[in-house]
């Protein structure tokens, strides 16, 4: 079975129509990459997944999204709960001002557990998933703010493996850091795979080859091909597709 | 590993397992020049089409790669590398095809001790020896095993040389077996060019391993480097 799907979505701000009936379906344990020029609808389609737009007032959604088959924009849906499952890392980290340690287990206190026992063991758990414990184990509880920018955005990715998503939804997660954090950012997202489904936007082309199993490439609202990354890559069937990996745009 | 080692891996496995088919079916082909052994040689021509079906895959295994990871640097010589090793070997395995045609239509009066007279099963054994020492440098990295291929292919050069005096001295002794004489010698040229495909896939890999380019260099240049 599909673990996202969308169908025939449309999104409006106001009356600008920026989603225009895309549809997609997307596996589990798959990473899955949205590619296309700035504007074209990338991060509004993601944040579908985990209702992130429902905080913008003159948003407005048709269609349908499903996770493992049930509306997340049904009545009876629980947001909080929703978002438990549906991860998301953003373009720039935002860790909190308080220690490592406590942004790890941060989604976890909220949830009101406070076990010490399960609070340390959710920690090493997650910063050794998000390849990130080696490099921290000895300093806890130092700022998570003396880290560097890319160690950063581990440790974000750590504090969302560490509420258990099944979903993780990144929206440039590497486009702020240098070579060698994106190289390990773009393995960890290899590693993430066997346990989570991944949706990717990335504006760097060769990390949606990198990374993804299957790339999605929007323009101007609207999903003009979605198919195995090797086949965008090497031989996509749309004209516009084609234009954009190639960098002959516009 | 990273996500790219892991698939350069899995291009270096893949390449290897054509190149032992290839090896398999040179060898093949030598005992079936050595008997005559027409169901041999016939084995031997219909799994040329997996040698091509692999040269395919191989072609799109390096496609993907150059499109998805963009390799730089080392990474970038291997993918090119095998992008003509695959083609070196997909030529090595029409080479065999074309003996065991050979094979196949040779008539059952063909004169055995011209296989002997002109040294071409020891030249066949030789240009096989060399695509297995290939093949081992390919494997282990091992540059300096790959250059030992180009000592080797001399006794190929001398066996050719000299087979032209004596298929022309046979010949003139033989006027009635003309045919399957000269197809004799079109044999020992391809065996020939086997060794020539096994000393490009060495130059290859030391191309990407060292970075150095021996392509075009004379023979006494590459033996002393
Ligand atoms: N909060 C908002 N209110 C009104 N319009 C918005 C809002 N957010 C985005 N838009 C508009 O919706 C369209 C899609 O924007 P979106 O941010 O989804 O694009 P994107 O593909 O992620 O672009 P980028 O690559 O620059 O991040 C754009 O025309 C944008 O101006
Ligand atoms: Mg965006």
């Amino acid at each position: 079975m599909n673990k996202l799907d969308a169908n025939n979505v449309n999104v409006f701000y106001g009356s600008n129509k920026v989603i225009k009936d895309v549809s997609i379906s997307i596996k589990q344990n798959t990473v899955t990459a949205f590619i296309g020029p700035s504007g074209c609808g990338k991060s509004t389609f993601l944040r579908l997944f985990n209702r992130m737009n429902d905080y913008i007032d003159t948003f407005k959604m048709e269609g349908k999204i499903e996770i493992d088959g049930s509306n997340i924009y049904d009545k009876q849906i629980r947001v909080e709960e929703l978002r438990k499952q549906i991860g998301m890392v953003f373009q720039k980290p935002n860790p909190f001002p308080k220690s490592i340690y406590e942004n790890v287990i941060y989604g976890l206190r909220i949830q009101g557990i406070k076990d010490k026992k399960i609070l340390d063991e959710s920690v090493e758990q997650s910063l050794k998933q998000a390849a990130l414990w080696d490099e921290v184990k000895d300093k806890l509880k130092d700022s998570a703010l003396a880290l560097s920018g890319g160690q950063q955005q581990r440790l974000c990715i750590a504090r969302t493996l560490a509420v258990q998503p099944t979903v993780i939804l990144m929206d440039e997660p590497a486009s702020a850091l240098d070579p060698i954090s994106t190289a390990k950012i773009e393995d960890l997202i290899y590693q993430l795979k066997s346990k989570y489904t991944i949706v990717i936007v990335t504006h760097n082309m060769q990390q949606a080859g990198r990374i993804s199993d299957k790339t999605a490439f929007f323009y101007m609202g609207e999903l003009v091909e979605y198919d195995e990354t090797k086949t965008i890559f090497t031989n996509p069937k749309q004209e516009r597709t084609l234009n954009y990996v190639t960098g002959r745009f516009g | 590993m990273s996500h790219l080692d892991i698939e350069l891996q899995q291009l270096k496995t893949e390449t290897m397992k054509m190149w032992s088919l290839v090896n398999l079916q040179l060898v093949k082909g030598k005992d079936s020049l050595l008997k005559l052994d027409k169901d041999l040689a016939r084995e031997v021509i219909l799994s040329e089409r997996r040698v091509n079906a692999y040269e395919l895959k191989l072609d799109r295994d390096c496609e993907n790669i150059f499109a998805l990871f963009n390799p730089v640097a080392v990474d970038l010589r291997f993918v090119l590398a095998v992008l003509k090793i695959n083609n070196n070997l997909e030529r090595s395995g029409d080479i065999v095809e074309g003996i065991a045609k050979f094979v196949l239509n040779v008539d059952s009066n063909f004169d055995t001790k011209l296989l002997e007279i002109t040294r071409v099963v020891e030249m066949y054994a030789a240009a096989n020896n060399m695509m297995e020492t290939v093949l081992e440098a390919f494997d282990k990295e091992d540059t300096s095993l790959a250059r030992k291929v180009f000592q080797q292919d001399e006794l190929l050069d001398d066996i050719n040389i000299k087979a032209n005096a004596i298929i022309a001295d046979y010949i003139r002794n033989h006027p009635d077996n003309i045919d399957a004489t000269l197809y004799l010698l079109s044999i020992i040229r391809k065996l020939e060019r086997v060794g020539d495909q096994a000393k490009n896939m060495a130059e290859e890999i030391i191309f990407y391993i060292e970075a150095k380019v021996l392509k075009h260099r004379s023979k006494i240049e590459k033996n002393k480097e």
